[in-house]
């Protein structure tokens, strides 16, 4: 494949409709002659292509800024002050700049998706050919890539075929990012539009790099019946060595159990992954095991539970080698993007580097091959195994309490904790000898030991926390279905008409990490409250595992008391970060086979349909990255609402939809071009909750849509109604803004709501088939 | 260390920072020179206080300066429960959108509001709301929190609760309460 720029160019297109001989990408490069869906408007969008679009949805979800700063240090014109309407010597504003950030965050987060897709894609095309098949479901799958083939009119069939794509989408991001050059875009809104373009790439690329990772190294495909996997710092068998490994990008530590299968040690070996590597290397393996999200990075290796840490990349605390030096564990880096200062030996022999490691004269090392890698992992694992002794720099409870004893009480480490946990209290109580309030926090930290680097004495909460609560770590022992991957073309073709309808009250997709503000508990309690309502429950990456770590009272995890399938009351585990395209290709794909509008480079038809008609909503209760970003904006654009959590709010923009304003509520009527008021229908794009309770009643909410049948919005708003009295005691104070039809009323509550809709003033609203676009009107009135 | 430094340490704002409310004369001045006043509050007012909580310090004030007081959803859930409701209720994100529109007529729909008081959020998030308001309204801004908020135009510095409890007395009771 050449390096030049590459460039589109669409033989024989002459009008949407008609069939195109060729989509051609690049030099020579041809894809798909004979596709009898015709190719949309809009083959491999620019950064424009479809501005028309994010501006509708940006005049009726308009940006709240949130300024986590009042200057501009970009360049060295700067600092510039940019408080109260003041402009900075480029002439950028306040908005401009906050939404230049978000822009910022949303490239690095597609980068690094597509990084990832990049260094997966062509790994993969080294060992089984650019020629491999893409195959993610064998005859249950026949739309194999519903993003790819929506964004750029490309229907991938092999490796190769995606390596050639991510060309593409690079380019995109590298204009993307230089519109955030001083002196280039100006307009507030322009940024916008330009972080949902952002968002859009993103998904292309997760896409690509997990259809490639299902079709090559054989994941479940599209599999509801994925098996179970032990997930939980408890679950690891510690007689025998641990290997651990963190991060995005399988490779390594798939090729580390087929060493140990090649070797005879699987199963003497335990391989235990933190992060998205962990669901990745259960959907290669089940016998692997996953610890948990993120946040137990620290504790899990401050325990001194691995032998060895195998990094790769995306979400390894940047600490890591001083971590892993403080309990003797070598760290070996396999990503040339996460290299954490170690020598490379990519090309040394591996008795050698297993020398150095065990002997302690190297740390860790760099090797940039995953077989190498693997091989030196589960030697050196092996050998330092029985003299590590899992040794560990968690202090027992008796030292706990005499460190405790140093605490001044200054305040300081409650004064930077993210979780506003009262750490000094529980100091205090640890020097009297108890060590209870303590334990109480372990469940609320996110295990960032912000509060040890802040303290003056040099105290460990962290670790301290970690050291009271060593029973209940130990105990954590749960199960969590792998990621399946895709959704089957079977299962929308059941779902399609009633979600459509509204009879499937809606979809929930719990995605992101884990910077939860009150533990991941209440993830759990809403994935339950919701499967238990026979919504559907979608999850992915720390998320799917979060809601994993709860048991009922029989000590059954989510997983293992509701099905796998896509359909009411499933809860569905697609995989890691990579596998929320399959969420956004449900919805798409809901257009597509259920309704039947060709997807084919057709975004703003399918983006309208689903704005419209697809009641769903993402929810990344603890998203904390810049991936989480790009990945909450590809949501957007494609017309799905999604909710933060507290620590949303530091995302410095939301995307806000105003019940108050009724002039923002009026869709075409498809049938007859008449402007119709819907409702705020659904209210917002991005929006931030401050508890459990606010979420419980947003997703309802949220889930609305104009398109909804009578009796599919008696059933939304039978949830909306319930779950708002049951924590506010009253009806919903915005009640009669959904109700369209005295057919929309829940029945048992039939008395109560007309007498509040009298009240209210309400009228009757017409029930439209609705969209945002002029062209899809059929009949002009 | 300086005595305006944030309640988190690294949430430094910039060239503005809050003045500091020294006594509670100045809270009570404001909210007298000031035509529309109005209370906002979110979920930690159940901080307790030595047997009572941050809320029924909230409710005191707004009957005896009589202020309409917007809670955000969790705290409406608290004003419920103790049997008080709220001239308006709605989520932060919503509050902050409808603060920022100066064609936004205020929880009785007679007009936006001049002076917002505010507390009971989460440290951040009430630092963040704060920040979107004074850069994008010039509507005056008090926090009433007991840590210090620097985006705020008036802010009490990082002081106990028991300090708070006092300050907040002596403005109640400036208002016959
Ligand atoms: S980019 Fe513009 S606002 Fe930022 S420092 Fe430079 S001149 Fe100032
Ligand atoms: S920062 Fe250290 S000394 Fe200060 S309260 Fe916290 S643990 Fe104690
Ligand atoms: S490690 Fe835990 S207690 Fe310490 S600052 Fe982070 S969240 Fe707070």
């Amino acid at each position: 494949m050449s390096k030049r720029a590459l460039h589109v160019k669409l033989e024989k297109l002459e009008a949407p409709s008609v069939l195109v001989k060729g989509l051609e990408l690049g030099i020579g490069r041809i894809f798909e002659e004979e596709w009898e869906e015709p190719l949309g408007p809009t083959p491999f969008p620019s950064i424009t292509t479809l501005r028309d679009w994010d501006m509708k949805l940006l005049k009726r979800y308009k940006p709240f800024y949130m300024p986590f700063c009042d200057v501009c240090c970009l360049c060295t014109f700067g600092k510039c002050d940019l408080t109260k309407g003041k402009r900075g010597a480029c002439g950028l504003n306040m908005a401009a700049q906050q939404s230049r950030i978000v822009l910022l965050a949303c490239c690095i987060g597609a980068a690094t998706h597509l990084g990832h897709a990049k260094h997966l894609v062509e790994h993969l095309i080294e060992k089984y050919g650019r020629d491999h098949p893409i195959d993610v479901g064998g005859e249950h799958v026949y739309i194999e890539a519903p993003v790819t083939r929506l964004v750029t009119g490309v229907r991938p069939k092999t490796l190769g075929d995606l390596e050639d794509i991510c060309e593409y989408l690079a380019g995109e991001i590298v204009h993307l990012l230089s519109c955030c050059h001083t002196g280039m875009e100006g307009d507030n809104l322009d940024f916008e539009s330009k972080v949902l373009h952002a968002g859009m790439i993103d998904q292309v690329a997760m896409e690509i790099a997990d259809i490639a990772q299902i079709s090559a190294l054989d994941f479940p495909k599209a599999d509801p019946d994925a098996p179970l996997v032990e997930l939980g710092a408890g679950v690891v068998d510690l007689e025998k060595p641990v290997i651990l490994v963190i991060g995005h990008n399988v490779p390594p530590a798939a090729a580390i159990m087929d060493y140990l299968v090649a070797n005879n040690l699987y199963g003497q070996v335990e391989v235990a992954g933190i992060c998205c590597t962990a669901h990745d290397v259960t959907r290669y393996n089940p016998g692997a095991k996953i610890i948990g999200p993120i946040s137990w990075q620290l504790r899990f290796v401050r325990s001194g539970m691995a032998d060895v840490i195998v990094v790769d990349e995306q979400c390894i605390r940047t600490d890591i080698l001083t971590e892993a030096q403080k309990v003797k564990a070598p760290l070996i880096a396999t990503s040339e993007k996460a290299c954490h200062g170690l020598r490379d030996r990519t090309h040394d022999d591996p008795d050698e580097i297993i020398e150095d490691l065990l002997t302690g004269r190297e740390p860790g090392a760099l090797i940039l091959e995953p077989d190498k890698a693997a091989e030196v992992a589960v030697k050196v694992a092996v050998k330092i195994a029985p003299e590590r002794k899992r040794f560990k720099i968690i202090p027992d409870v008796a030292g706990v309490i005499e460190e405790a004893k140093k605490c001044t009480q200054c305040k300081t480490c409650a004064r930077v904790c993210p979780a506003e946990l009262d750490v000094p209290a529980a100091m205090a109580k640890a020097k009297e000898g108890d060590v209870s309030a303590l334990a109480a926090l372990y469940d609320y930290c996110i295990g960032c030991a912000r509060c040890e680097s802040a303290c003056p004495q040099g105290l460990k909460p962290h670790s301290y926390i970690v050291a009271a609560s060593e029973k209940e770590m130990k105990s954590e022992k749960f199960k969590v279905r792998a990621g399946r991957g895709p959704i089957r073309d079977t299962e929308i073709r059941n779902v399609g008409s009633p979600i459509v309808l509204g009879e499937i009250p809606g979809v929930v997709a719990l995605v992101g990490c884990a910077n939860y503000a009150n533990g991941g508990r209440e993830l759990a309690e809403v994935a339950e409250e919701f499967a238990r309502r026979r919504y559907i429950i979608v999850a992915s990456g720390c998320a799917a595992m979060t809601i994993g770590m709860m048991k009922d009272e029989e000590g059954k995890t989510i997983y293992e008391r509701y099905p796998g399938v896509f359909d009411a009351g499933g809860v569905v585990n697609v995989g890691s970060c990579v596998s929320n395209p399959h969420i956004a290709g449900a919805a798409i794909k809901i257009a597509s086979i259920f309704a039947k509008r060709n997807l084919r480079a057709n975004y703003e038809e399918i983006a309208d349909y689903i704005l419209n008609r697809v009641g769903a909503v993402g929810v990344a209760w603890g998203a904390m990255s810049q991936k989480a970003a790009a990945i909450a904006s590809g949501f957007w654009r494609l017309g799905v609402p999604v909710i933060v959590g507290p620590h949303g709010f530091k995302y410095r923009r939301l995307l806000l939809g105003r019940q108050d304003r009724e002039e923002d509520w009026y869709v075409y009527d498809a049938r007859t071009g008449k402007k119709v008021y819907v409702g705020p229908c659904p209210e917002h794009l991005f929006y931030a909750a401050e508890s459990k309770e606010e979420l419980m009643v947003m997703i309802p909410k949220l889930c609305m849509r104009p398109n909804d049948t009578t009796k599919g919005r008696m059933i939304k708003l039978t949830h909306y109604i319930d779950l708002y009295k049951k924590i506010y005691g009253t009806l919903p104070p915005d009640l009669h803004l959904f109700v369209r039809r005295v057919a929309d009323i829940p029945i048992t509550m039939k008395e109560e709501v007309l007498e509040f809709l009298k009240e209210k003033g309400w009228k009757e609203m017409e029930i439209p088939d609705p969209t945002l676009l002029p062209r899809l009107i059929r009949k002009k009135e | 260390m300086s005595l305006t430094r944030s309640w988190m340490i690294a949430e430094i704002p910039g060239p503005t920072r809050a003045n500091v409310i020294t006594k509670p004369e100045i809270v009570a001045a404001l909210i007298r020179r000031h035509k529309r006043p109005l209370l906002v509050v979110g979920s930690k007012i159940t901080t307790d206080i030595g047997g009572e909580s941050m809320a029924d310090y909230v409710i005191r004030l707004a009957k005896a300066a009589n202020i309409p007081v917007l809670a955000s959803l969790p705290a409406l859930k608290v004003f419920r429960e103790k049997g008080f409701e709220p001239a308006a209720a709605m989520p932060l994100a919503d509050i902050g959108a409808r603060l920022v529109d100066p064609s936004w007529q205020g929880v009785d729909g007679k007009g936006p509001h001049d002076l917002v008081l505010i507390l009971g959020f989460r440290y951040y998030e009430q630092w963040l709301l704060l920040s979107g308001v004074k850069h994008f309204s010039d509507t005056m801004l008090v926090s009433l929190d007991y840590r210090y908020q620097p985006h705020a135009n008036w802010s009490f510095l990082n002081i106990s609760l028991e300090e708070w409890k006092k300050n907040l007395k002596a403005i109640i009771e400036k208002f016959g309460g």
